[in-house]
């Protein structure tokens, strides 16, 4: 599909989203005086049920609320919990703020790269944990912390994390 | 595993001492119940006695009994709430906006989130007086993404609020409607910035916007906005219920300031937590008595009173009191009031490039200082880590200090975490020269030299011993 990024675009929300989605999009808009202020409730909700925002969906978004491509785009890169790329079925956010370097985030973090094989930044190979920094999550008196998906754990003992995996198939 | 479970269930321990509504506003009922209040617990625990008291007086009558409190702002600036609401524009029949700051993410601060995962209704109830007062026609919770808990609590606490007839058109039959929704963030630091938040509530990217004009004249979509951090919003119920008098007794003697605050602990003591305390409670009580100390083998080196954004302070500085203006003739500020210790066993190199490195990344990019000047920050002391800096680079980042500073920059941002960088400098300068290459560190004693310099230069460069 041809998207023209200077101009509304002209799709099928419908089409490329489903009804279901369309209508949740439709649900956030009614609490604000201007559509577009949905726009990262209605990538969020893209999200929740494809695991991140493609191009098509995108510019789906882009036609619901009368937005450009261009200024979706904008938004969705300005913020770091709107995916562009794949990620794996599980999200996992590692605090790297001080709370949590002060105590033990270097440990983790070194446990659970070892332990999944990746980097920060990366996926598994077969598509399970996608690890990401994230700032502090407010769950400082239990550092080090981490969220996954939309649980908040810590503190993470050395030697925990393997268990605390297993529980995200 | 979920050790987050436990904060909504448990009791949490508030403080010390039997608590009581006029002595723990913010937290008492949190003892009488041990889980999430419903709004059958709430009304139990005299929930929405404070609005109802509100609504018994005119609006501008409730606007001067919290102007006369000096409720002043738990978000960490500290200004005034009664005063800020008193630079609204008048109203012209178009919408008026109330947004609650409740995005969270100063490093080292976690208390916006303990009332909201346990107390949904008291925020509502604060909202509900404050738009009241304002003459707010909606609101909106901008809550960090990362909340799902609290979010989820907000959002059936407003569903039961609409239908106990406190939110929605003519409440309890005055001539004052009311919409609140919760808005959920999708990350980015810089939205709890008050202008960006609400470009970002908005759908917009979050740079913060010029002022003036000031959100109380051009606010969200262009219409006036107050915008206030949670704990603020929390103590407006009691207030209305006890008067603005006994708000201002409420802090410890020795202080200016009014009510009580949500203080806390993080880093290495035994007991890492919040509590509900007098204002101006002095750290040293907050650490000792509350926090439990520093754990077995370790002493405080440094402290910051109030998140990432706030100058180090010292063991010396202990006894003040936890007062904004206190802790500001310090040299630093209270900020959220939530302290981070950091104990001797930390390298204050490595603790500020972690502070860097969190400001660089959240930098929203909009100003080149800020965008520029902070990944900088972070390439210098990576190097001064690494062992390969310059005498030089401690200059260097003193410049910075100064180079971001307020009015340099586009919004405070930058200059908080400079705020970190130049009190490290101040009191630690040693330990920044101390990992400069022993060539370096010739360069940088040659500005003070003396003879007995140039007499200890005849000898081998010391070794640092491995502590
Ligand atoms: C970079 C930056 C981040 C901020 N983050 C928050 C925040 O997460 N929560 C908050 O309440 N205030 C935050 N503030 C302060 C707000 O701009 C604003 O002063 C505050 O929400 C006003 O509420 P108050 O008067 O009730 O404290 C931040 C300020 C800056 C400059
Ligand atoms: S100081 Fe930093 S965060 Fe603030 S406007 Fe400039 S670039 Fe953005
Ligand atoms: S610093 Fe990690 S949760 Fe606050």
């Amino acid at each position: 599909m041809l998207i023209v990024t200077d101009s509304r675009p002209r799709v099928d929300a419908n089409q490329i989203l489903g009804r279901e989605l369309v209508e949740q999009i439709a649900h956030h808009t009614h609490h604000y005086p201007q559509k577009r202020a949905a726009v990262l409730d209605a990538l969020k909700a893209v999200q929740k049920v494809h695991g991140w925002v493609n191009d098509t969906q995108l510019a789906a978004v882009a036609s619901l609320l009368d937005m450009a491509v261009a200024d979706v785009e904008g938004v969705a890169t300005f913020y770091n919990r709107i995916y562009r790329q794949s990620v794996g079925r599980h999200v996992i956010l590692v605090c790297d703020s001080i709370a949590c370097f002060l105590t033990g985030y270097e440990e983790l973090a070194g446990e659970l790269q070892a332990e999944l094989g990746v980097e920060f930044g990366q996926t598994t190979a077969d598509q399970r944990f996608t690890l990401l920094p994230i700032v502090c999550l407010g769950n400082c008196d239990k550092g080090p912390s981490l969220m996954i998906d939309e649980d908040t754990h810590g503190p993470i003992k050395p030697g925990q994390i393997k268990a605390l995996l297993e529980s995200y198939a | 595993m979920s050790e987050t479970a436990s904060r909504n269930q448990g009791p949490i321990p508030v403080c010390g001492f039997e608590p009581s509504a006029k002595t723990h506003p913010l937290t008492y009922r949190l003892h009488e119940r041990d889980s999430v209040l419903t709004l059958e617990d709430y009304q139990a625990l005299d929930g929405f006695k404070g609005l109802d008291e509100a609504l018994s007086h005119g609006s501008s009558d409730v606007l001067g009994i919290i102007k006369d409190a000096v409720v002043r702002g738990r978000g960490g600036a500290g200004f005034p709430a009664g005063l800020k609401w008193t630079f609204m524009a008048q109203p012209d029949g178009g919408p008026r906006y109330l947004v609650c700051n409740a995005d969270e993410m100063e490093p080292g601060t976690f208390k916006d989130r303990l009332l909201m995962e346990r107390l949904p209704f008291q925020l509502i109830e604060g909202m509900i007086i404050t738009a009241y007062a304002i003459g707010a026609t909606a609101g909106y919770i901008f809550i960090r993404g990362e909340y799902v808990e609290a979010a989820e609590r907000l959002n059936r606490a407003i569903q039961e609020t609409i239908n106990a007839g406190y939110l929605g058109k003519k409440i309890k039959g005055k001539h004052f409607s009311f919409d609140l929704y919760v808005h959920t963030g999708a990350g980015r630091y810089i939205c709890g910035e008050e202008t960006a938040l609400i470009n970002s509530l908005e759908g917009r990217r979050a740079n913060p916007r010029t002022k003036p004009p000031f959100p109380q004249v051009s606010g969200a979509w262009g219409r006036p906005t107050v915008v206030n951090n949670v704990e603020t919003l929390n103590s407006m119920p009691s207030i209305l219920r006890f008067g603005a008098d006994w708000y201002k007794g409420l802090g410890v003697e020795s202080t200016e300031d009014a009510g009580t605050k949500l203080y806390g602990a993080s880093g290495k003591v035994n007991n890492p937590g919040v509590w509900e305390l007098p204002i101006g409670t002095t750290a040293r009580t907050i650490l000792e008595d509350y926090a439990g100390g520093m754990q077995e083998g370790l002493s405080l080196k440094a402290w910051l009173p109030g998140g990432a954004s706030t100058d180090f302070l010292t063991p010396d500085h202990l006894d003040l009191n936890m007062d904004f203006d206190t802790i500001g003739k310090a040299g630093s500020r209270m900020g959220t009031g939530l302290i981070m210790v950091i104990d001797d066993q930390q390298d204050m190199v490595a603790v500020q490039r972690n502070l860097q490195q969190f400001f660089s990344r959240e930098s929203c990019g909009f100003c080149t200082p800020c965008r520029d000047g902070l990944p900088w920050a972070v390439k210098t002391l990576d190097a001064i880590q690494a062992g390969n800096g310059r005498a030089s680079d401690i200059k260097q980042l003193k410049q910075l200090t100064k180079d971001l500073w307020i009015g340099k920059t586009f919004c405070a941002h930058a200059p908080g975490a400079m705020e970190p960088l130049q009190s490290a400098l101040k009191y630690f300068e040693s330990e920044f020269t101390d990992k400069l290459p022993a060539s370096e560190r010739g360069e940088q004693n040659a500005e003070v030299s003396t003879q007995a310099d140039a007499a200890e230069a005849e000898k081998p460069a010391p070794v640092k011993a491995g502590v």
